[in-house]
């Protein structure tokens, strides 16, 4: 486990764990495609947890991974799951919900709508 | 279904050599029928309907595997979680919690929530695979049960992944050497609904749960198994409180001990028609008879007289309930109740059309491997018969009597024979299975009926010819010798007026020949008086005659004296010659 990204430590909006088993072309796709959506669209408010399975195996069974290359959005709630090398942005955005709260942050420059946050 | 059986028994004979390594289930019969068990290291597929019995029969592959062969083993369910599963198999009596907590079954689950996943790009399964090589490693697990990996179909919705990364799974799995289950729903018109048989080609068993005449039964069949040779036919199983148990055909072979030692069939007198010694332990014996000739009260006796010796009885009846028959023996001096307290006599009953034939055979087969029986009966095994082909009939009786022999049991089958059928030609056919046929009848003779019984065969023993009559009374069951005569046999107050009939015959014989007796001795007493008056007669001539002799030798005595007195009386007027006798010789010349 290693933090690829934190560059708002207090809050992070988005928490986002990538399971990925070894160093694989999916795999390495994967990341590199994550941290390029997320620096674009996600600014500071997010952090990425990347997770070798080869490496904690056990952690396998925690969010019912199967398909490697996985991304879990663990905050906000719901969970959601894209699996994949997410090398399709758009369906991404889609996965994990983004533009509502991108859009919102980008228009007002504030936080999202409370309804959102006390989802948590 | 006979020559079927043979065929499938050739299968499991002992010269088969097993040219694959197998992994056995322990679970009755299946070893049998895949001469040892599944295919070690490979992967088996059972496929089935829902509620045709195939996770059940995949765990109770693991946890024999863990309990029973040191082969701890892996349990990832798709479908239902591990407590489920638990809840589910603990009627079965196997404990999934206390495995896992023994480290010897791993269990896994997988949800799976299609709504969540979002994909995008190329991905493949390699987090079931790490998985599931963290579980094996995790118990050293060398058995695996994927339940029901078709689940994953409505996972993932990239169907060229999906298959491709199967494929990799069941060859991944082969590698490491794990014997793997993998439980699939079966297809129309194939064996699994997505085609796995395509990636599993070692082994596939297919269960079915059908219904035949509103009888449900479950069946087993193995489809393939690549690299050894298998039982073909479908047998029946059965789930219950000890898991799964198939009847397996062919296991029953010819190979049973015979025993010298008899046993009473609890009627004396039928014992002395059997050279008062009874039946031989463990033969098989048919009571057949046409309706309300006793049968049920024989078998009864028969159980009576099992009991009595403290060994247990099984007594399985298709006709009456339990407290029917007891109450009905009670008349005629039979009382079973005490042996069913005792245990010793286990009466069970259930209506023929409660199963079908298979499961009639299972049962009985489980309920004798449970008690452990010296005797069996079966009443009435025709009526457990009807409505089968001759050929399914013979076939079960054969395989029930083969059963029961190989089980050391006394047999004993009653079967019911319609008025009008040959009584000697049972319908099931199984006259020649049976050992010793003792055959009752009803003689309807001057306006009465009654019963009569007699020992048709009986194999290993110089058994009686008589016919006699079968009577039921207060007391018990006896036995009399019935009249068999030109009108045939004579029974009830026939035979007692024949007995009445022969024994004035008798009487009226004695007088005639005490008679004529009579009359001879006084000829001989007549004749001896005239031997005696003859006898005085002859005895007085003999008198006489010697009289006579006497009277001559006195007269010649009286005359030489005369002539003696006159040669004195000469020789005295002077003799010149000196005195002698004259001879009659001297004087003639």
């Amino acid at each position: 486990m290693r933090k690829a990204a934190n560059r708002d430590s207090a809050k992070p909006e988005f928490l986002l764990r990538l399971y990925v088993a070894g160093q694989t072309p999916k795999s390495l796709a994967a990341i590199s495609n994550l941290k390029k959506i997320c620096s674009e669209y996600l600014g500071g408010r997010y952090k990425i947890e990347v997770v070798d399975l080869l490496k904690n195996p056990a952690l396998a069974k925690d969010h019912q991974i199967l398909a490697i290359p996985t991304l879990v959005r663990q905050v906000p709630v719901p969970l959601r799951k894209i699996i994949g090398d997410l090398s399709n942005t758009e369906q991404v955005l889609v996965g994990l919900d983004v533009r509502s709260f991108a859009g919102a942050n980008r228009a007002g420059g504030k936080a999202p709508v409370d309804g959102k946050r006390t989802a948590r | 279904m006979a020559t079927k059986s043979d065929r499938a028994s050739a299968h499991t004979q002992p010269h088969i050599v097993a040219q694959i390594e197998k992994a056995p289930t322990g679970i009755c019969g299946l070893d049998d029928i895949t001469a040892g068990g599944l295919p070690k290291g490979r992967t088996t597929i059972f496929c089935g309907g829902p509620g045709s019995g195939k996770t059940m029969l995949g765990i109770e592959f693991l946890v024999r595997g863990a309990s029973e062969f040191n082969e701890p083993g892996v349990l990832l369910a798709f479908e239902e979680s591990p407590e489920e599963i638990a809840r589910n198999v603990a009627s079965l009596g196997f404990d999934l919690n206390d495995l896992a907590a023994k480290k010897k079954l791993y269990l896994d689950y997988i949800s799976i929530d299609p709504g969540q996943i979002q994909e995008t790009g190329d991905y493949d399964l390699e987090g079931l695979f790490i998985r599931i090589q963290h579980a094996v490693e995790a118990v050293h697990a060398k058995r695996v049960m994927l339940d029901t990996i078709e689940a994953l179909f409505s996972n993932f919705s990239n169907q060229r992944i999906l298959r491709a990364e199967l494929r990799r799974l069941f060859s991944w799995l082969k590698q490491r050497g794990l014997t793997t289950v993998v439980t699939t729903e079966r297809g129309e018109g194939t064996l699994t609904r997505e085609g796995l048989e395509e990636y599993v080609s070692d082994c596939v068993v297919l269960l079915d749960h059908r219904v035949k005449d509103q009888i449900s039964v479950r069946r087993i069949r193995i489809v393939k198994y690549r690299g050894t040779q298998h039982g073909m036919d479908e047998y029946p199983f059965l789930i219950d409180e000890n898991g799964m148990s198939i009847l397996p055909v062919s296991a029953l072979q010819l190979r049973h001990k015979a025993s010298n030692e008899r046993v009473t069939s609890g009627i004396p007198a039928l014992d002395e028609m059997m050279e008062g010694q009874g039946f031989y332990r463990g033969s098989s014996v048919l009571i057949s008879g046409t309706a309300g000739t006793g049968k049920t009260t024989l078998a009864a006796a028969f159980a009576d007289a099992t009991c009595r010796r403290g060994e247990r009885c099984l007594f399985i009846g298709f006709e009456e309930s339990p407290a029917q028959v007891a109450r009905n023996l009670r008349p005629v001096g039979l009382s079973l109740d005490h042996w069913t307290q005792q245990q010793l006599l286990i009466h069970e009953a259930w209506r023929p059309t409660q199963f079908g034939l298979e499961m009639h055979l299972l049962r009985i087969h489980k309920l004798v491997e449970k008690w452990k029986p010296a005797s069996v009966i079966i009443d009435p095994v025709s009526n457990l018969l009807t409505g089968t082909s001759q050929l399914e009939a013979s076939s079960t009786m054969m395989r029930l009597v083969d059963f029961l022999k190989s089980a050391g049991a006394t047999a004993m089958f009653v079967d019911l024979t319609s008025r009008d059928s040959d009584l000697e030609g049972t319908k099931i056919g199984i006259s020649s299975l049976a050992d010793t046929w003792i055959l009752l009848r009803d003689v309807e003779l001057n306006g009465e009926r009654n019963r009569c019984i007699y020992v048709l065969k009986s194999r290993g023993m110089a058994h009686s010819n008589q016919v006699r009559e079968f009577v039921i009374a207060k007391d018990g069951i006896d036995l009399i010798p019935a009249y068999v005569g030109l009108e045939g046999v004579l029974t009830g107050s026939a035979r007692v007026a024949q007995q009445a009939k022969e024994l004035a015959d008798a009487t009226s014989r004695e007088q005639e020949i005490q008679l004529k007796r009579q009359q001879a001795n006084r000829k001989l007493l007549a004749l001896e008086a005239q031997i005696a008056v003859l006898k005085a007669e002859a005895a007085a001539q003999a008198e006489l005659s010697e009289q006579i002799a006497r009277q001559g030798s006195e007269r010649a005595e009286q005359a030489r004296l005369d002539q003696e007195k006159m040669l004195k009386s000469r020789r005295a007027a002077g003799s010149r010659q000196p005195a002698r006798p004259i001879s009659l010789r001297e004087a003639k010349p």
